[in-house]
C-alpha cells in the first residue's frame, strides 16, 4: 500500500483499531472494532464520525469579483440552478458530459463571495482539471489540499458539535457557515450522506486531529467507517458514485430530477446550456428508457451489485441490474439499488434477482428505504 | 477438532462430522446477515462450494471439506444468521456430513496446526 496516501487522521484511525483498506487512492478506515452493523445502528441512535478527508475540496471565485459570475460559469457544466443559489445555502449538483451521463456527483455552496464545492475523493482530479479546461477564464480555481473534512451524523450530532461550535444549533439542513473554534476556522455545513441530521466539517489539516478527540470524547460520539458509510447511505437511498452513477447513466434515469431545478430545463430562464442538454432535455420531455429503482428483496440473500433482474421466474431476457446491495441493520433485511427498464420501474412490481444461479423474487420499492432524519 | 485452510472446523459426532467456520474466520467475515445452505441429503465433493456466507461486507463461499453427502443442516441459521458471530464453535454450525471412512480427518489441520496457520 505504498503508493496510496493518508489523511490527517491516519495514525488516529490506527489508534482506534481501525481496520484500513485502499479507497480511492487512500488508506482509509473501513470499520472500527465496533463493527460494521453496530457502527451504522450507534450513527442511527446517537452520533457517528466519519473522516471524509479522501473527498476533494475547491473553491471557485469569479475573476470578475461577482459571485453571480461564478454561478453563471459553474452552470456551463451542471444541469442545476447556481445563480438561485442563496449565500448561506448548498446544493447538490451533477456534473455531466456531452452525452448527459455523469462525471460526478458533488456539493455546491454559496459562501457569500465565492462557491465551495465538495467531490468525491475518486474524481477530485478529473473534477480539477474539468473545470480549469472550462472556467479558468471566468474564475479561479483553488483546490485545497490543507484541510481536513469530517462528517458528523446522527440525532446526536448537533449537540455533539454545539458544544464546540454554539452557532450549528440554529443552522437548517443545506446550511452552511464558516465559524470560529478553538480548533480555528471551520467550514460547516448542515448536511452529510447518511439520511441522518448532521454536518460536514472541514478543519485545518493542523486542527483535524484535535477537532476529531474532542468529538470522540463525547459519548454519544463513535468512529465509523466506509462499510457503515455505505449501508447507512444505500438505506437512505443515495447514489454511489462509481456505483449508482457514471458516465453511462443521465440524472434523469438516475431518478435525479428532483436536483434539476426550473431554471434550467425547458422553458426555464437559462434553459439548458449544460453538457448533454439535449438528451437530458429530451428525457425529462419524454421520460427514460431505464431509471434508478430501489428494490426489496422477500428473502434475507442481499441481491449485491451486478445482480441481473428478470420480469419472470424462468426465462427472458434481463431487464436490468443491481448496481448497490447490502443488508440494511436499520431495516432489518437486504436493500438493492439498480437500473431497470421503465415499464418495470414502478413502485410494488415483482421481479427477480438472479443469485448464485436461482431466481429470488424481490418487490421494487419507493426509496428511501428508512425515513431520513434531516432538520428543515 | 479438525481445520481446514479455508477456516473451517470439524468435529466427529458418532459417524457424522459436523462442519462449521472457525472464531477468526467469523471475526474476519464481520456481521453475518445471510447463510446460504446446501438441501439436506446432497452429495458432494472435497472443494465444491456447498454454502455462501453473506455478511455486512460480501458474500464468501464455504466449501465442502471432504467427499460426502450432506445429511442435515442447521437450518436456524436461516432465521439467526447472527448465529454464526455469536457461537461459531457451537450453536453457529453449518451441516453435517457423512463420509465413507472418518480416517481423513487424519489429513486435516488439529487446532495448534490451525493456530499457526492464521499466525
Amino acid at each position: 500500500m505504498t503508493d496510496l496516501k493518508r489523511t490527517p487522521l491516519y495514525d488516529l484511525h490506527l489508534e482506534l483499531g481501525a481496520k484500513m483498506v485502499p479507497f480511492a487512492g487512500y488508506e482509509m478506515p473501513v470499520q472500527y472494532p465496533m463493527g460494521v452493523m453496530q457502527e451504522h445502528l450507534h450513527t442511527r441512535a446517537k452520533a457517528g464520525l466519519f473522516d471524509v478527508s479522501h473527498m476533494g475540496q475547491i473553491i471557485l471565485r469569479a475573476k470578475s469579483g461577482a459571485t453571480a459570475d461564478a454561478a453563471l460559469a459553474l452552470e456551463s457544466l451542471v444541469p442545476v440552478d447556481i445563480l438561485g443559489l442563496k449565500e448561506g445555502r448548498q446544493r447538490y449538483a451533477l456534473f455531466t458530459n456531452d452525452e448527459g451521463g455523469i462525471l460526478d456527483d458533488l456539493m455546491v455552496a454559496n459562501r457569500g463571495d465565492h462557491l465551495f464545492l465538495v467531490v468525491n475523493a475518486a474524481c477530485k482530479e478529473a473534477d480539477a482539471a474539468h473545470l480549469a479546461a472550462h472556467l479558468s477564464g471566468a474564475c479561479e480555481i483553488d483546490v485545497i489540499t490543507d484541510r481536513a473534512l469530517l462528517a458528523l451524523q446522527g440525532p446526536d450530532a448537533e449537540a455533539a458539535l454545539a458544544a464546540h461550535v454554539p452557532a450549528v444549533a440554529d443552522m437548517a439542513f443545506m446550511d452552511v457557515i464558516i465559524a470560529p473554534s478553538a480548533f480555528g476556522e471551520l467550514w460547516i455545513s448542515r448536511s452529510g450522506y447518511s439520511g441522518e441530521d448532521g454536518y460536514e466539517i472541514s478543519v485545518a489539516n493542523d486542527q483535524a486531529v484535535a477537532l476529531t478527540r474532542a468529538l470522540l470524547a463525547d459519548d454519544r460520539v463513535a468512529p465509523i467507517g466506509l462499510g457503515a458509510r455505505d449501508s447507512l447511505r444505500l438505506e437512505a437511498g443515495l447514489c454511489l458514485y462509481g456505483s449508482d452513477l457514471d458516465t453511462t447513466t443521465t440524472p434523469v434515469e438516475a431518478a435525479l430530477n428532483w436536483a434539476m431545478q426550473k431554471a434550467r430545463r425547458a422553458g426555464g430562464d437559462r434553459e439548458g446550456g449544460f453538457p448533454g442538454a439535449a438528451r437530458i432535455l429530451g428525457e425529462l420531455a419524454g421520460g427514460p428508457t431505464r431509471l434508478r429503482i430501489g428494490l426489496l428483496p422477500e428473502g434475507r440473500a442481499p441481491m449485491r451489485a451486478e445482480t441481473p433482474l428478470f420480469a419472470s421466474e424462468t426465462g427472458g431476457e434481463p431487464i436490468g441490474a443491481v448496481t448497490s446491495g447490502a443488508f440494511g441493520p436499520s431495516i432489518g433485511r437486504p436493500m438493492s439499488m439498480g437500473y431497470i427498464a421503465s415499464e418495470h420501474s414502478a413502485a410494488g412490481t415483482q421481479i427477480w434477482g438472479e443469485v448464485r444461479g436461482k431466481r429470488l423474487p424481490a418487490v421494487v420499492t419507493a426509496m428511501p428505504f428508512r425515513p431520513a432524519g434531516y432538520k428543515r | 477438532m479438525k481445520y481446514t485452510e479455508e477456516h473451517e472446523w470439524l468435529r466427529v459426532e458418532g459417524d457424522l462430522i459436523v462442519v462449521g467456520i472457525t472464531e477468526h474466520a467469523s471475526e474476519q467475515l464481520g456481521d453475518i446477515v445471510f447463510v446460504d445452505l446446501p438441501e439436506a441429503d446432497t452429495e458432494v465433493a472435497k472443494d465444491d462450494e456447498v454454502a455462501v456466507i453473506e455478511s455486512v461486507k460480501a458474500a464468501s463461499d464455504i466449501l465442502a471439506p471432504l467427499d460426502g453427502t450432506v445429511v442435515e443442516v442447521n437450518d436456524v441459521l436461516a432465521d439467526n444468521p447472527g448465529l454464526v458471530n455469536e457461537d461459531p464453535l457451537g450453536d453457529g454450525w453449518f451441516f453435517k456430513m457423512k463420509v465413507e471412512d472418518l480416517s481423513v480427518l487424519d489429513d486435516l489441520m488439529d487446532e495448534a496446526a490451525y493456530k499457526d496457520f492464521i499466525g
